[in-house]
């Protein structure tokens, strides 16, 4: 089961089955829209409604204070470098798991979603006491900056995976025993054939780590008061808190913006991603949190 | 010159999937690896190839031992079942991709690959992707694909079985006459066994793992080794011990001592040949092949007795296929032309 | 493609390493810093009227926001994939939207909405209805952020499994709501299961929206995420890894749970 979202042209229409009439369907939309304006798009139209509340100008200066670029600046510098890094481990990872066999590869593929299930809070928390400074193993890399990187690696590690894991699995793998008959060798054939098909996932899994990563805040509030680095969630925070409100919104709206960007590349990436499928594109946006169980691959059918 | 396989085994897990094979394989020709399903060729293929590795025995190309070789160095062109085409490359980019390994100018490759593509017919489609190709197309790439980099050797495992039956059958004419051409060293892999006497000039049957028999098409149909084979190539009756082609039964108006009785159950027309099922007094089931001449002249209808007598029999007394002696090829024991009438 | 045992070996020592001095070695750190002082102090904190009472109200949440997006998922689910409307991928779009956004932005969007000098402050302030530093507004902020587990794991089940079924109970005479009940839901209960677990997971662990909109009261607007920062403020490591303890404990039961139940589908 892979997390992927229906394709509104590629859903069928039953004339029979589950099907509410007409008027049904309409209700059911109705109400879907009703929630989803509530809960999700109403407080955002409130955000943006706040930034711009004493004009662009006002809205200006508070995304150019100083403090707001060093904030911005932090944030994104970091979590660049942190999917950086998580598309390098983040591939090897899937690679092991995927085509790889060693005692204990269940229990690493189920700590991958760890840092899904594991409050960041926590995350934070235990990051700060083993490599921090009263790290037992006496290492204390917890400067400002690594400390950020550090805990964006964590709660950003397993989108790479996931969404390289399925691709990983999928591939025809008759494609690299065909590149080796024609003389391509080990490297060769990770760079032509298997890495141009992973590419798809790879990007899209580094941008849902990016939006991620940008908006992350609970692993990084401990190590705000420890050592005083703001990224742009604890500068937001700390403008609500000194009731700059539309100041705080003005930016927020930055992060929002970056965020909606990465998301509508993300479903650019998956539609250029399944140009060469049979069929085209199913208008998938991968959320890699699948419950589909991505170590085994499944089996030639050769005799 | 040539390929010869010696004594190869191979197990996967529990299953053994070649068991002490050996074969040969004449430089320049074209043969087929024909069996059911399991029976260990497309393995065998792909162990020729090198995408297997043996458990033992050994593998000769061109009278160089390649059994340690990668795929990379044996110099064998694989065609896969399901084509394996590269889908992020254009057909141009597919069939060029060994040249570029092998560090080929541009020029030279644009020249062999329009080359190739005018052979297999794909002329004007070099910009495709392989998902905008039909199935047959994507095939013939495949082949242009393998034979770009002149293998000695050109190995295909059941290239036309995700193939629509029109397909396949133009598909195998196709190849017959490009093999003529080129004269490459062909082997291919089919379950298929009109389509491996139709285009093979030396098949090599195979069950369980072993070679039952190796020959070509005419001799192992008319002399097959085991019943395996002779079931195996062309339509095959049993009469107790005995086997009999459906065109060696003769079927005749008035009895007499060398004749069985049977109940004519169905008569179907495919064609030019009729085929009569009929079942004889112990329950078995027996059909024969008839011209429609001949059914005239018998005048014969469903539910009609009707008497038969078996031509041409074969039995092969004592003999099981898949014997540990079966893996070379046996003479069939002939019973001659005598008529058989089956014992009951 | 075969590897060489070198480069083979390499990758898994690269691969696990990593994984290890990134998750599980502080995973581990946990339970040593929860009982560097013995037992009682981590024990104490989690059994003070304060931390007792954190963890009623995060329960709470996952009681209100689990339900509430299991129905509305499974619902959208289905209207997604059996109806065609060429507005779904705008509701696709929007369901996308809170894995995007930060829980900070969050927060401050629901502030905006609901408080004195908000959109609907004045109104609710005359109607006598609390929503930020109560309980309202910090189960608006769970529903937010839990919202598409359940819709993305059951869209994908709904569409592999198609409508044939769906039809041929139809033609046996069954009605909607029983074809939905009989054959769809059973069909796609692990898809929903799995949803439920891992929006359970989020609701536990949701931080940022809930600490602006609720004030961080202690023993009353104090989740258990809220309480471990709170905590740790107040230099109380003990009770702060105490109670981190704890959530450790209930996220490493949903990975149990998220992995049983991988299995279940295969």
């Amino acid at each position: 089961m892979e997390a992927h979202a229906a394709h509104p042209a590629a859903a069928p229409s039953p004339r029979a089955g589950i099907r509410l009439p007409g008027a049904g369907a309409g209700l059911g939309r109705g109400t879907v829209l009703l929630y989803l304006s509530v809960i999700v798009l109403l407080p955002l139209a409130a955000v943006f409604s706040k930034a711009f509340e004493n004009g662009l100008g006002a809205f200006w200066t508070a995304v150019t204070a100083p403090q707001a670029i060093a904030a911005l600046e932090l944030t994104f510098i970091a979590s660049l470098i942190v999917v950086v890094i998580n598309a390098f481990f983040g591939t090897i990872i899937a690679w092991i798991l995927v085509r790889d066999e060693f005692p204990g590869k269940p229990i690493v593929n189920a700590v991958i979603d760890l840092p899904f299930a594991l409050p960041t809070i926590v995350a934070g928390l235990t990051l700060l006491a083993l490599y921090g400074k009263s790290s037992p193993i006496g290492l204390d890399v917890f400067t400002t900056r690594v400390g950020v990187v550090m805990a964006l690696l964590f709660v950003t590690l397993p989108f790479v995976v996931r969404a390289v894991q399925p691709l990983l699995l999928e591939m025809d793998r008759e494609m690299e025993a065909a590149a080796a008959s024609l003389g391509a060798r080990g490297f060769t054939i990770f760079r032509r054939i298997i890495f141009p098909n992973l590419l798809p996932g790879l990007a899209a899994g580094v941008a849902l780590a990016f939006a991620r990563a940008l908006g992350e805040f609970g692993s990084l509030a401990l190590i705000a008061i420890a050592f005083k680095t703001e990224v742009a969630s604890v500068y937001i925070r700390s403008l609500v808190e000194s009731g700059n409100e539309s100041g705080a919104a003005a930016v927020s709206v930055v992060l929002l913006g970056a965020s909606l960007l990465l998301l509508a590349s993300i479903t650019l990436i998956q539609r250029w991603g399944s140009r060469h499928e049979r069929g085209g594109d199913n208008g998938l946006v991968v959320m890699p949190m699948s419950g589909e169980d991505f170590t085994k691959e499944r089996g030639n059918d050769d005799e | 010159m040539g390929i010869t396989v010696e004594g190869a085994n191979k197990r996967f897990g529990d299953f053994q999937a070649l068991k002490d094979v050996s074969i040969s394989v004449p430089d320049g020709s074209l043969t087929a690896l024909l069996g059911p399903s399991g029976s260990g060729k497309s393995t065998l293929l792909r162990a020729i190839a090198g995408l297997e590795d043996l458990d033992s025995g050994r593998v000769v190309i061109n009278d160089e031992d390649a059994t340690a070789k990668p795929p990379q160095n044996r110099g064998v062109g694989f065609v896969f079942q399901h084509y394996a085409a590269f889908k992020h490359m254009t057909v141009f980019e597919n069939v060029g991709f060994g040249l570029k390994i092998r560090k080929w100018k541009k020029p030279e490759i644009s020249d062999r690959v329009h080359e190739l593509l005018q052979l297999v017919q794909l002329d004007g489609l070099a910009g495709r992707f392989p998902s905008q190709l039909s199935g047959g197309q994507r095939q013939r790439m495949a082949l242009a694909r393998a034979l770009a980099v002149q293998p000695q050797v050109l190995l295909l495992d059941e290239p036309f079985g995700a193939l629509d039956a029109k397909v396949r059958k133009d598909l195998r004419t196709w190849l017959r006459h490009l093999h003529e051409e080129m004269h490459v060293t062909t082997i291919f892999v089919t379950h298929d066994q009109e389509e491996a006497m139709d285009v093979a000039e030396q098949l090599v049957v195979m069950n369980n793992g072993r070679v039952e028999q190796s020959g070509t098409a005419n001799d192992l149909y008319e002399d097959p080794a085991n019943e395996f084979v002779m079931s195996f190539v062309g339509e095959v009756n049993r009469l107790g011990d005995s086997y009999v082609r459906p065109h060696d039964i003769e079927v005749v108006s008035d009895p007499d001592a060398s004749t069985e009785e049977g109940m004519v159950q169905r008569i179907v027309a495919l064609g030019f040949e009729i085929r009569v099922e009929l079942v004889l007094a112990d329950g078995t089931e027996v059909w024969a092949q008839l011209t429609r001449n001949e059914l005239q002249r018998l005048e014969l209808r469903e539910g009609q007795i009707a008497y038969l007598r078996p031509v041409q029999a074969k039995s092969f007394n004592g003999s099981s296929p898949s014997d540990p002696g079966a893996s070379t090829p046996r003479g069939p024991r002939d019973e001659g032309d005598a008529e058989v009438s089956a014992a009951v | 493609m075969s590897s060489s045992r070198s480069s083979r070996w390499g990758l898994r020592i690269l691969g696990i390493g990593y994984l290890t001095a990134l998750l599980l070695a502080p995973l581990v750190m946990i339970f040593f810093k929860t009982f560097e002082d013995g037992l009682g102090p981590p024990l104490d904190a989690i059994t003070s009227p304060d931390g007792l009472h954190a963890l009623k109200l995060t329960l709470l949440m996952v009681v209100v926001a689990v339900p509430l997006n299991t129905i509305f998922g499974v619902g959208c689910a289905l209207l997604l994939v059996r109806h065609r409307w060429k507005g779904n991928a705008i509701i696709d779009g929007i369901i996308n939207l809170p894995f995007a956004i930060s829980p900070i932005v969050i927060g401050l969007a629901l502030f905006l909405l609901y408080g004195t000098n908000g959109w609907f402050g004045p109104v609710l302030a005359e109607a006598g209805i609390k929503i930020l530093f109560s309980i309202p507004g910090m189960l608006l902020a769970s529903i937010f952020v839990s919202l598409p587990f359940v819709v993305r794991e059951v869209v994908p089940v709904l569409q592999e499994i198609g409508t044939d079924q769906e039809q041929a109970a139809s033609t046996l005479g069954a009605n909607s709501w029983q074809t939905f009940w009989r054959i769809t839901l059973p069909a796609i209960r692990w898809g929903v299961a799995y949803g439920m677990v891992l929006t359970t997971a989020r609701v536990l662990g949701e931080f940022g929206a809930v600490t602006i909109v609720s004030g961080s009261i202690s023993g009353e607007t104090q989740t258990l995420p809220l309480f471990v920062a709170k905590q740790f403020e107040q230099f109380n490591y003990a009770g702060a890894y105490g109670a981190s303890l704890l959530l450790a404990v209930l996220a490493l039961s949903a990975l149990l749970a998220m992995n049983l139940l991988k299995r279940k589908e295969a």
